[in-house]
């Protein structure tokens, strides 16, 4: 693991050379990207190293050495697009933020959205049977047809003790 | 010497477990009362023993007994007092033995309060109680012991942890221990973890009572759920109340200028919240009207099993890598756990199906019943959708063996427009009626609340106009919340018209049907909380810049110079680097804001501590993220507006005191025989109302 890191922080240093060199080689390009504009895009990635801290607020070196990264291509003029694919290149799928919606891990997508269809049609149609389970004879008045005296007198005592109470 | 003592009343404690188990299961299976009483007492002393298991480590953790491996983890000179005792659950067995301990005066209380009217019930509440008690206990006795000491083994490079020496072993006692991790020294963690497990933990009674139910055939009733209603409300409240305290914690330690970031472990909290929600919702369909039953089972099968994945989550590590899993014990011991549970709960369940027969039917969509259920339909696809977010990762590196993220984007695309749902829900179901509801009826109970929201989001929403799902959301709190007030203002109206003045008729509005108004309370807040999320969605503002002392950073309205930086060594052993800032307001001085950076050099971690000016319609929330040496006195700072965030906090304290009137009052004797009483069918009239 510590190696992998170590070969990590090493690729993104090369990157980091690299860009700088080209930085310099061509000097007169006027546009230094701000920070809004590197946290724009840092946002939506993930280093692989800090599991759940958007690259955008991650303060480890590593995640760094990638703002810088993308600072330089911003620097010479890469697209939003260009450098997101960048980084799923070199680190995989796992950089992106916002899962892709394609291939096994559109999944992710398709089911809750189904379960929530399926979640509506189920709704609709316990309702339809419990609209169908109702006793077919209907009464408007909402009369209890035949309710016990007893439990009749305590609703009425309770009635009247509410009253006395209000 | 006092360490084995602890350690010998874990053991005990879990011996009596096991003993409970056996002797409740035989004695309810043969009816045996005697065997079902002594099981009552065994499970009773599980909650004595562990306390003084707890007090012992409690008290070594404050005396900095370094003998002990989980004090050398956890604890450090360096810490105050107080620290030191809440670093009882800062680390893994600790917290074990803590949520155990939790859990077991749960189970106690409710053997002693609820003993004699649900006698036929309690074998089988017994056994599945103190079996997670049991199951607890287990773990922390033989996984995670939190009275391992640290031995040097003969031979060996590493120390060994063992709670009995080892052969060719010597105790071996650190000077310091590592402390706790800087990041929990925060009042949001001190107090999340116990209210969160509280929450957890407090599941197992509706649970164990539903279980019984199911066991004893007694699921036809509604007794259990009359039973365990205020049981319920409690671990409700406490999980709101961990999850308010979260919240917290995050915004104001974690330096990301947000309050939810759809972490796994935030996620596996609100999980059993939102089926837990939907449960309370469902009862009460069950209470007043003999419906749902099996549902109820469902969701607090749900609810549970989801409380102990959570728990799984957070004390294992295993979604934000696999391996974790296989690190320890703990992992396939919970796997298996939960998996026994669920299993075991959802086999029950389909056997005794045919008992859960519904009473009622009802006559149209528009209807309270209808409402209800599409309601829980709602929480249900939330909490599934983010379930599928929080495994996803794991079944794609386990299927594909891609690694991918699932972050805030999905969460908020995926629930965002089925919460949208449920607020409008929220604020148009309450005036359904049971049965059928008349669409005029209806239209006259909303048309006011509906025209002034309207009116409302014309004029004071005009200026979020750029952000149509921040407009949309901010009409529908505005309408929801109008809604509720409107019910509140009918209730009062009708009152002083006897001649009461409008304080007393609220509070006796209040007082007459306290779950009701409690309700619509905890609605409200739910509402402000929305605002809360509203304003960190879509309208939130944010600036990164450099800049040398004397220069501005712009930001909206806001303008913030950097005056100086300073360094000192604070408490707690950490460095402080800290910078001094004055914000101002369309060029007026507002106030100084001090962001800085706590080093903290033992556990070499850096902190980002912001700093914030708090308003109700605003956060402005400054972050020192960089800096240069000393001296060239250019620092780098992070700025965020932050609308509306302050509500979200508002909103937790109304929920609260919401909950706290909902289950406030009498719950039994008298005012049951009038729930009963009062069917829908013989009411006079089919208006609004319960």
């Amino acid at each position: 693991m510590r190696i992998r890191k170590l070969m990590l922080a090493v690729l993104v240093f090369a990157a980091s050379l690299l860009a700088v060199g080209v930085v310099y080689a061509q000097q007169e390009t006027p546009n230094t990207p701000t920070d809004n504009e590197v946290n724009e895009i840092a946002k939506k990635l993930y280093c692989p190293v800090c599991p759940n801290t958007p690259l955008d607020v991650c303060e480890t070196q590593a995640c760094q050495d990638w703002r810088a990264l993308i600072k330089q291509q911003l620097a010479e003029g890469w697209t939003e697009e260009e450098i997101l694919n960048y980084f799923v290149v070199q680190y995989g799928e796992r950089v992106l933020a916002e899962p892709q919606r394609r291939g096994f891990t559109s999944l992710v997508w398709v089911l809750p959205v189904t379960a929530a269809a399926l979640g509506a049609v189920v709704v609709w149609q316990v309702v339809k049977s419990w609209q169908a389970a109702r006793l077919p004879v209907q009464n408007d008045l909402m009369e209890i047809p035949d309710i016990d005296p007893e439990v009749r007198a305590r609703v009425e005592q309770e009635l009247r003790a509410l009253e006395e109470e209000l | 010497m006092l360490n084995d003592i602890g350690f010998f009343a874990l053991a005990i404690a879990f011996g009596l477990a096991v003993y409970a188990c056996v002797a409740a299961l035989y004695g309810g299976w043969k009816a045996r009362t005697q065997w079902v009483e002594s099981a009552r007492n065994a499970s009773i002393l599980i909650f004595p023993l562990l306390t003084v298991s707890v007090i012992i480590l409690v008290y070594a953790l404050y005396r900095l007994d370094f003998s002990l491996a989980y004090v050398n983890d956890v604890s450090s000179r360096a810490m105050s007092p107080f620290l030191r005792v809440t670093a009882l659950w800062g680390g893994q067995n600790g917290s074990l033995l803590f949520w155990a301990w939790i859990m077991a005066g749960f189970v106690m209380t409710v053997l002693l309060r609820r003993w004699e009217p649900d006698r036929e019930l309690m074998p089988y509440v017994i056994f599945t109680a103190v079996l997670t008690t049991g199951f607890f206990v287990g773990v922390t006795l033989f996984i995670a012991n939190p009275f391992q000491r640290l031995w040097h083994v003969l031979g060996d490079t590493e120390l060994t942890r063992a709670v009995f020496r080892p052969a060719n072993a010597m105790a071996y006692i650190p000077e310091d221990g590592g402390g706790l991790n800087p990041l929990l020294r925060h009042f949001g963690m001190i107090g999340h973890p116990p209210t969160t497990y509280l929450g957890f933990t407090g599941f197992v009674i509706p649970f164990a009572y539903a279980i019984a139910a199911l066991i004893t055939g007694q699921s036809r009733g509604d007794k259990w759920i009359r039973a365990t209603r205020r049981w319920t409300l409690v671990a409700w409240l406490f999980l709101s109340i961990g999850l308010v305290l979260g919240g917290r914690w995050a915004y104001d330690v974690l330096g990301w200028g947000g309050f939810w970031g759809w972490d796994p472990v935030e996620n596996a909290m609100l999980l059993p919240w939102l089926t837990g929600t939907a449960f309370l919702h469902s009862v009460m369909m069950t209470e007043k009207r003999g419906m749902l039953k099996k549902w109820n089972m469902v969701l607090i099968i749900l609810t549970y099993s989801l409380a102990l994945f959570g728990t799984f989550i957070t004390r294992t590590g295993v979604v934000s890598s696999v391996h974790a899993f296989a690190q320890s014990a703990l992992g396939p011991a919970f796997f298996v756990f939960i998996g026994v549970t669920f299993i075991g709960s959802v086999w029950l369940l389909i056997e005794r199906w045919d008992t859960l027969k519904s009473d009622h039917e009802l006559e149209s969509f528009f209807s309270r019943e209808a409402a209800f259920l599409l309601q829980n339909m709602l929480f249900l696809a939330i909490a599934f959708a983010v379930f599928w977010g929080t495994v996803f990762p794991l079944i794609s590196e386990l299927v594909t063996g891609t690694k991918i993220t699932v972050g805030p984007p999905y969460f908020k695309k995926v629930t965002g427009p089925l919460f949208f749902a449920l607020l409008l829900l929220m604020g148009i179901a309450p005036l359904f009626a049971w049965r059928k509801q008349a669409v005029e009826r209806l239209g006259k109970a909303i048309r006011y609340p509906f025209a002034l929201s309207v009116v409302l989001a014309v004029l004071w929403g005009y200026a979020y106009r750029a952000h149509p799902a921040a407009y949309l959301g901010l009409w529908l709190v505005v309408f929801v919340t109008l809604a509720i007030l409107w019910e509140f203002g009918k209730g009062i109206k009708a009152r002083t018209r006897r001649g009461e003045n409008v304080w007393t008729a609220l509070q006796k509005l209040i007082g007459r049907n306290h779950r009701r108004y409690g309700g619509y309370i905890i609605h409200l807040g739910v509402v402000m909380i929305a605002l809360g999320f509203i304003g960190d969605s879509f309208l939130k503002q944010e600036t990164q810049g450099t800049v040398a002392a004397g220069e501005s950073l712009q930001l909206g309205a806001y303008s913030l110079r950097f005056d100086n930086l300073g360094y000192y060594a604070g408490s707690d052993g950490r460095e402080v680097l800290e910078a001094t800032t004055s914000l101002f307001k369309d060029g007026q001085f507002v106030r100084t804001l001090n962001p800085r950076r706590d080093y903290f050099v033992v556990q070499r971690q850096p902190v980002t501590i912001p700093g914030v000016y708090s308003t109700a319609a605003e956060d402005v929330y400054v972050l020192l993220v960089g800096w240069e040496e000393i001296g060239l006195g250019a620092s780098t700072f992070k700025m965020y507006i932050n609308p509306l965030i302050n509500w979200a906090w508002v909103g937790g304290l109304m929920l609260i005191v919401g909950t706290l009137i909902a289950a406030w009052g009498p719950m039994s004797g008298q005012r049951e025989v009038s729930y009963a009483l009062r069917r829908p069918t013989a009411r006079p009239q089919p208006a609004a109302g319960d």
